[in-house]
């Protein structure tokens, strides 16, 4: 009996290529500026054409900048940074694709901009020259990143070429606590099964707590399986799903939507579906996660300390050692002695509304320490921020000395001007802890949109149940 | 693409585990719009102590003389040895760009990531997964007295030691034919042009609210 991913899968099979790999259908391609331009260039010189133009969807958010957005491209200061944005303009002109550029209100992360247009629908296909496409997941899409040679290839051929991955089950019995969010959830996961946990896999999260969450919540565990190794994540289509989508831009309308609807139902693992792994998972004992180390899965509760490599064996303490080393850590240091000299509230795994309101209530009437050298807020598209200053979220923000930002990927990856310095502790509610991710040098905690807030408010990390 | 049959050399050693993409190329490099212009700026926060950025050149930097790759006797290495979960991370071809204008023509490591494994073979990178116990010899032997010089078959799928043994490494056949002849992907799928169309029909007629053209007014390009 089939899966969740065995179904959509099944359903875009096109055939078997002669040497015996899958041809899968996609129905939607995100473009960016940063891994499209050497795809479009190929194909150019290989004298193709995209095949299906209203499949792809393309906005800058990588490289632009968060402030002056007002002056559009020459808002731009990086000559080289502007090319690239330049040249997806050019490129999308060029064949017609639809794209919101710098100036258009609906610019954004472009995994936070499918699902916000109602692009990003159940059962659907996706790719995107971004690892983090597993987001769209959320919406039981299956959904990858490809690397800029699979960019070319898809939008030459409407194509993937792959082999169907293993079926990983994660489920989450019970409730996440007040104050534990869809990113404790995801990271207590990663910190459980490593970051290679469940390479060659795609995860369905199921379960009572999965079904609780919002599309938002949805969104940021899905957004969070790469890093837990697999291409894919989804989650099932239920009442909360369908209330997304309803009435989104690029939603089915009318009779179109009830046909839709009957598919779209469909889309749930059958009972005694065969998954190749599974993890439990009891929803009610996850804690506000921290994350010390340079590997998501470097990950440990609110309540605890940092790992001894005295304690350990062989390589995992080498591991242990050079990432304390640095991280400019102690071992055994608790968590709440981690004092923080920025705060990066924003990427496509938090910078949605519900994660902005998430931060600014923990921020009403309070102030950011004085020792954070810098706190922002980036939101994850024209939309969602100006649906924040609509709702006084911003000026929530900026009264607590906040930095209110215009839409993109910012500090999460530090492409455009927004980044650490060397040996600055961030709390950030990206996804990527890497070495230099947030700029050379910089050292990254990954936290709750929340337990970001409060950071931003303490100086240094701290439980954020008890601030309820 | 090039075909890729034998890749024989120095064996240059990195011994950490879930070296990611970030790593292999840092993301200020990415802002290039061209697929060449990435080897001097591969592990560039560990080949360098200053921060490098597009246009730099190696001899202007400060070279870090502990990392390994900067080691004389690694100079010129076409094989690099890793740990597990070799290229996790994002999904930039950046990475394999970067590591085959350096000049390695394969990577041996116990576990790969998957966007990465992928990404290897459209630009013929040899990932070759090898066994952690004898990907562990390797690097005693790399790290020995004098350095190791392999040669990684993939017609006959074997690792060649200079002691004469022959390790056997198992590759999906199909991705080996693809790097033996170096095939155009897109050719190949674009043979099957006329069963992309028939299925597009149908997935259509099923599915039609999939079909932006179909139902949507707004969309600008339609
Ligand atoms: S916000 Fe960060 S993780 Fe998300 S797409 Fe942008 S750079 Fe990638």
């Amino acid at each position: 009996m089939p899966t969740l991913y065995d179904k959509v899968w099944s359903d875009h099979l096109v055939g078997e290529r002669a040497d015996g790999q899958s041809m899968l259908y996609i129905d939607l391609q995100l473009l960016h500026e940063v891994t499209s331009p050497q795809a479009f260039e190929g194909l150019e010189l290989a004298g193709r054409r995209p095949w299906r133009i209203d499949a792809n969807l393309a906005t800058p958010d990588h490289n632009v900048p968060t402030d002056r957005r007002e002056l559009g491209l020459a808002g731009i200061a990086d000559p080289i940074a502007l090319e690239q944005v330049v040249t997806l303009d050019r490129n999308c002109q060029r064949y017609g694709i639809t794209e919101f550029d710098i100036r258009d209100p609906r610019q954004g992360i472009v995994h936070v901009v499918g699902p916000e247009q109602g692009a990003t629908l159940p059962g659907m296909t996706i790719v995107c020259g971004d690892s983090h496409t597993s987001t769209h997941g959320a919406f039981a899409a299956l959904a990858q990143g490809i690397g800029t040679s699979d960019v070319e290839h898809v939008l030459a051929t409407q194509c993937l070429i792959q082999r169907k991955a293993r079926n990983y089950q994660v489920a989450v019995h019970g409730r996440l606590g007040a104050g534990v969010s869809a990113k404790d959830l995801v990271l207590a996961i990663i910190g459980r099964i490593g970051t290679a946990g469940a390479t060659g896999h795609t995860i369905e999260y199921l379960g009572e707590a999965i079904r609780a969450l919002s599309m938002e919540g949805r969104m940021t565990l899905c957004n969070m399986a790469i890093e837990a190794g697999a291409r894919a994540g989804m989650v099932a289509v239920d009442d909360t799903t369908l209330e997304y989508i309803h009435g989104r831009p690029f939603a089915p309308v009318g009779a179109r939507w009830d046909e839709a609807e009957t598919y779209w139902r469909s889309l749930v693992s059958d009972p005694d579906a065969h998954f190749d792994s599974v993890l439990e998972l009891d929803a009610a004992a996850i804690v506000p996660q921290v994350t010390w180390g340079t590997s998501p899965e470097m990950v440990i509760g609110i309540d605890g300390a940092v790992p001894n490599p005295a304690r350990l064996d062989g390589a995992r303490a080498d591991g242990v050692r050079r990432a304390l080393e640095y991280m400019g850590l102690v071992p055994d240091q608790p968590v709440t002695d981690i004092r923080l000299d920025r705060v990066f509230i924003g990427s496509c795994t938090n910078s949605r509304i519900e994660d902005l309101r998430a931060a600014a209530a923990v921020i009403r009437g309070r102030r950011v320490a004085a020792s954070v050298k810098q706190a922002m807020v980036v939101p994850g598209s024209g939309l969602v921020k100006a649906q924040a200053e609509r709702e006084g979220l911003a000026q929530i923000f900026v009264d607590a000395g906040f930095e209110w930002r215009a839409a993109g990927c910012s500090m999460c990856l530090a492409m455009n001007p927004d980044r650490l310095q060397p040996g600055e502790h961030c709390a950030s509610t990206s996804n990527r802890n890497f070495e230099g991710r947030q700029g050379h040098g910089g050292r990254t905690h990954l936290v709750s949109p929340a337990m970001a807030a409060a950071a931003a408010i303490a100086g240094h990390f701290v439980d954020v149940r008890k601030w309820a | 693409m090039n075909p890729v049959r034998i890749v024989s050399g120095v064996v240059a050693p990195l011994d950490r585990a879930n070296v990611d993409t970030d790593q292999i190329i840092p993301k200020q490099f990415l802002k290039s719009i061209r697929r060449t212009g990435f080897g001097d700026y591969l592990f560039d926060a560990w080949r360098f102590l200053d921060e490098g950025d597009l246009g730099m050149t190696p001899n202007e930097r400060r070279i870090n003389h502990d990392f390994v790759l900067n080691q004389p006797r690694y100079q010129g290495a076409r094989i690099l040895l890793a740990r597990e979960n070799f290229g996790c991370g994002s999904s930039r071809e950046h990475a394999v760009w970067s590591l085959m204008e350096f000049g390695f023509g394969c990577v041996i490591a116990p576990s790969f990531a998957d966007i990465f494994f992928s990404n290897c073979f459209k630009n013929g990178l040899l990932p070759v997964v090898l066994d952690a116990a004898l990907v562990d010899e390797l690097f005693r032997l790399a790290t020995g007295p004098a350095p190791l010089e392999l040669t990684v078959d993939l017609p006959e799928q074997t690792i060649r030691l200079p002691d004469g043994r022959a390790l056997p490494f198992a590759i999906d056949a199909d991705r080996k034919r693809t790097l033996l002849e170096g095939l155009d992907e897109i050719q190949l799928t674009l043979a099957h042009g006329a069963a992309i169309e028939a299925f597009e029909a149908r997935h259509r007629a099923r599915m039609p609210w999939l079909f932006r053209s179909n139902h949507q007014k707004g969309a600008s390009s339609v």
